[in-house]
């Protein structure tokens, strides 16, 4: 398990004493805004990937920005890494604390500083939970899209570190395509906008580069949000198949013919089953894959599209159709696929989450290849996923006290995410690579663009102290783990463009 | 999937091989594509690194919603490829020529009236394979919609006018068409016509125009046809040709010539506009367009006082872009010197020094 850092293999600081950094930084905080005792530190031992753990020097818990900025000058003159951290949701080990480091936890910044209907904005801290925005302005018609599984618990601060997706980005977009500006402090203390209440702002494009950066280059200290006004109707479509190829090739049917859902979802039977038995969302179980299809918008416009898509999914092969008919049949149909992670419990001890995408027309391939490498590996798996827009949550079962489950589990986890970057997808598709997939990353890029990731990282950050031993891999790394699965030089599959 | 053509050509290697040249002879590279958007922008001295024999589609499938062609394919081949599989780019770029590329499209940015409704240009960019200014050949991003890997460098590229790469090949997300579009005019103030506009933004509306002539306010309906239909009878107005909507976004339309200088002024939809930017204005009124016959200086403070920028779209001198706070330019240098330390790559067509 890969929860230790290497010096070998990841950045190295020099150490600083604990009670040196207590010195320091106690008095740029507020009472109560610095633990350093062990069990205080514990609970920030890790995040959504509880398997990877490992404990900072010290937890800042500022409450202002400019606390936030004397932290990191502070810092930067000590030499000392430094991990932000908002809900700790993350599945990927965004914000595993970095040994001997601080963990900087943003979680005193939980307001939302301004909501204006007329702009259709809210101006909120990093961390306020994702949800909290879509509640606060739902009186007023509107909704913040982006809506990550976690979105009950998770921070947008978070969200902009991990440019979060959910079920709906594939209508709504991505975090990127729903921010208008954020505040950044870089490690050198200074306080940056990016971005604009305008729709865009002068010189590069800035705001982009810093949504999904895992923390690498800044800390989000407020966010700007666009919202969305809030559609007339949803409506959602269940479809059963008997073959999980003719559900994947559905789903290139519907988007082939002009619609473009506001969700779209599929579960194949192991999958379903669990969630069914969890959730009773009224799933046929006897299925070997289930879609789920919502449409959103206008109400007349929503009418004629349940009919078209109807018609389709019929057309490819469904064995049964079913619209939900009411506002309750519509939430249990979706209460089983947000339980479908939560229902693995019942049929496997522990679970590994793969977020691959891959483009949509692979789908079929990659569905039977995947159940082709877990009984290689001798692993079960399930797949529940983001059909719409090809990403996979292939679900890889096993149980942490049999020996070698876990390796097991990992090894056929590395194959798919390789088998991904093989048919031109890429190993994270919404949960980041963090410290998870930091060696999949030497798959999926060559040294130079490595290279060019870190040079990105050191005009914003040029100590390297942010995050350090996440999301770029050193070159080092690289050098070791990523010739493993090029054979001769060569990528698998050369005569494919890459892109 | 598509035909080839005669002219598609991978010119990777030669690309490659004149950056490298460049580099050790420190000679700065103008890059140009098909030039209808050198108007745009400072003026580059430099030996002209042609893009525009790179060019072909590589790879599109319409059941993907993905494109994916080398830079200096036309955008006008694009375009056609999208409209046969009833496929478009969503932010409806300006045309200033037919000879206009894919790569000068995404390095200037610009999007076109249907911005604040679908996107900019940068938000249907997945990915992109660059030159850096050492002649290395760089992919960023993919072509999926949902891809986290690295730093979006891909999006980065979008509006950084070459700066920070060569363009080579570019994947863009692509929408279906509407199935139905109509266009329609009212006689309305445009300080009210905003004010409208905005109030009508708040609902899921399927609005995907709103500009402002001067006098009269020209909205358009995109979507599926019951629903197009019921808004703009619940609307009213007077029906219009779709055409103006052609002129609105390549600034071909008569409210936008005549005179010798054009500023394009970015401003939050609802911010308070002083009498001096009262001029058409496009998507929704975040964008205005003010004519002039000389370049007023004051304008660029006017503009970031209101929360906005300023661009000198036509008729500018050295400065052309919204002067940068220090620390965000030194942030543009720092990032410039790591992806072009050599300073070769279309070297101040944005700032000086830069």
């Amino acid at each position: 398990m890969l929860d230790q850092f290497d010096p070998q293999l990841d950045p190295v600081f020099a150490s600083v004493p604990v009670a040196r950094l207590v010195e320091v930084l106690g008095p740029l905080l507020p009472a109560n805004g610095l633990i350093s005792s062990v069990e205080g530190l514990r609970p920030y031992e890790s995040d959504g990937l509880p398997a990877y753990r490992s404990l900072p020097a010290v937890v800042a818990l500022p409450e202002t920005v400019a606390q936030v900025q004397a932290v990191l000058r502070a810092c930067s003159a000590m030499d000392v890494p430094v991990v932000a951290r908002g809900a700790g949701t993350g599945l990927s080990g965004g914000a595993l604390p970095f040994p001997g480091g601080v963990l900087l936890s943003l979680s005193r910044f939980n307001k939302i500083l301004e909501i204006d209907p007329q702009a259709r904005t809210a101006r909120v801290q990093p961390g306020v939970r994702n949800l909290a925005i879509s509640e606060a302005v739902a009186g007023l018609g509107l909704f913040y899209a982006p809506d990550p599984s976690s979105q009950l618990a998770c921070s947008i601060g978070g969200n902009v570190a991990e440019n979060a997706g959910g079920v709906h980005c594939l209508k709504y977009g991505l975090t990127v395509h729903n921010l208008l500006s954020v505040e950044l402090v870089t490690m050198d203390g200074t306080l940056l906008t990016l971005g604009s209440a305008a729709t865009e702002a002068a010189g590069f494009d800035l705001m982009a580069l810093i949504t999904g950066s895992e923390g690498l280059l800044g800390v989000v200290t407020e966010v700007l949000v666009r919202l969305t006004p809030l559609p007339d109707i949803a409506r959602v479509i269940l479809a059963a198949f008997d073959d999980v190829e003719r559900a994947a090739g559905a789903v290139a049917e519907i988007i082939a013919a002009g619609i473009i859902p506001a969700g779209l979802e599929m579960m194949d039977g192991p999958a379903l089953r669990a969630a069914e038995d969890f959730a009773h969302a009224g799933y046929p179980k006897s299925a070997a894959a289930i879609l789920l299809c919502e449409l959103d918008g206008q109400a007349v416009d929503v009418a004629e599209e349940i009919d078209r898509v109807s018609a389709l999914l019929t057309a490819a092969g469904a064995t049964d159709v079913r619209t939900a008919k009411d506002e309750e049949e519509r939430r249990r149909f979706w209460a089983g696929r947000k339980g479908a992670f939560a229902a693995m419990g019942r049929i496997a001890p522990d679970y590994y989450c793969i977020d691959g995408t891959i483009p949509r027309r692979a789908l079929p391939r990659v569905l039977t290849e995947i159940g082709r490498l877990a009984d290689a590996h001798g692993v079960g798996v399930a797949n529940v996923f983001h059909a719409g827009d090809g990403n996979l949550h292939p679900l890889i079962l096993y149980d942490a006290n049999i020996d070698g489950d876990l390796e097991r589990a990992e090894a056929a986890g590395g194959a798919i995410l390789e088998l991904c970057v093989e048919v031109g997808g890429t190993i994270t598709g919404e949960h980041g690579v963090g410290r998870e997939k930091i060696n999949q990353m030497c798959a999926q890029f060559s040294a130079s663009e490595v290279t060019a990731f870190h040079a990105i990282k050191r005009a914003f950050d040029p100590q390297g102290l942010l995050n350090p031993g996440k999301a770029i891999p050193t070159l080092a790394r690289c050098a070791e783990y990523g010739g493993l699965h090029i054979h001769r030089g060569e990528m698998p599959f050369a005569h494919l463009e890459r892109y | 999937m598509r035909t080839l053509n005669a002219t598609d050509a991978d010119k990777t290697a030669d690309l490659a091989e004149a950056v490298r040249a460049a580099k050790v002879a420190a000679t700065p590279l103008k890059i140009a594509g098909g030039g209808t958007r050198d108007f745009l922008g400072r003026r580059v001295v430099g030996q002209v690194l042609s893009v525009s024999g790179h060019r072909g589609i590589v790879d599109y499938d319409p059941a993907e919603l993905v494109i994916t062609a080398r830079a200096g394919t036309p955008l006008s081949e694009i375009e056609t490829a999208l409209d046969a599989e009833r496929q478009m780019l969503a932010f409806e770029p300006p045309r200033f020529g037919m000879a206009g590329t894919l790569g000068g499209m995404v390095a200037t940015g610009l999007s076109g009236p249907r911005r604040p409704f679908t996107g900019a240009v940068r938000d249907f960019v997945l990915g992109a394979r660059v030159l850096n200014g050492h002649g290395e050949a760089l992919r960023f991003g993919g072509t999926v919609f949902k891809n986290v890997a690295g730093f979006d460098a891909f999006r980065l590229m979008a509006g950084a006018y070459g700066g920070l790469g060569v363009l080579l090949d570019i994947s863009l997300r692509v929408v279906p068409k509407p199935r139905l579009e109509q266009a329609l005019a009212f006689d309305m103030p445009g300080a009210a016509a905003r004010a409208w506009v905005t109030d009508l933004m708040r609902k899921p509306v399927p609005l995907s125009g709103a500009f402002h002539d001067g006098t009269r306010l020209h909205l358009r309906l995109s979507g599926g046809e019951a629903g197009v239909t019921a808004t703009a009878r619940a609307l009213g107005g007077e029906t219009e040709d779709l055409a103006v909507w052609t002129r609105v976004r390549d600034l071909t339309h008569p409210a936008l010539v005549g005179k010798p200088v054009l500023w394009r002024i970015v401003l939050p939809q609802t911010s308070a506009r002083p009498d001096v930017l009262h001029a058409p204005w496009d998507q929704g009124g975040g964008v205005t367009w003010l004519q002039a016959d000389h370049v007023d200086p004051a304008i660029w403070e006017i503009a970031k006082a209101h929360g906005g920028h300023a661009t000198l779209f036509r008729g500018g001198g050295d400065n052309i872009f919204q002067p940068l706070e220090p620390a965000i330019f030194s942030l543009h240098q720092r990032l410039k010197a790591a992806l072009d330390p050599a300073a070769i790559l279309n070297p101040g067509r944005m700032y000086e020094g830069l």
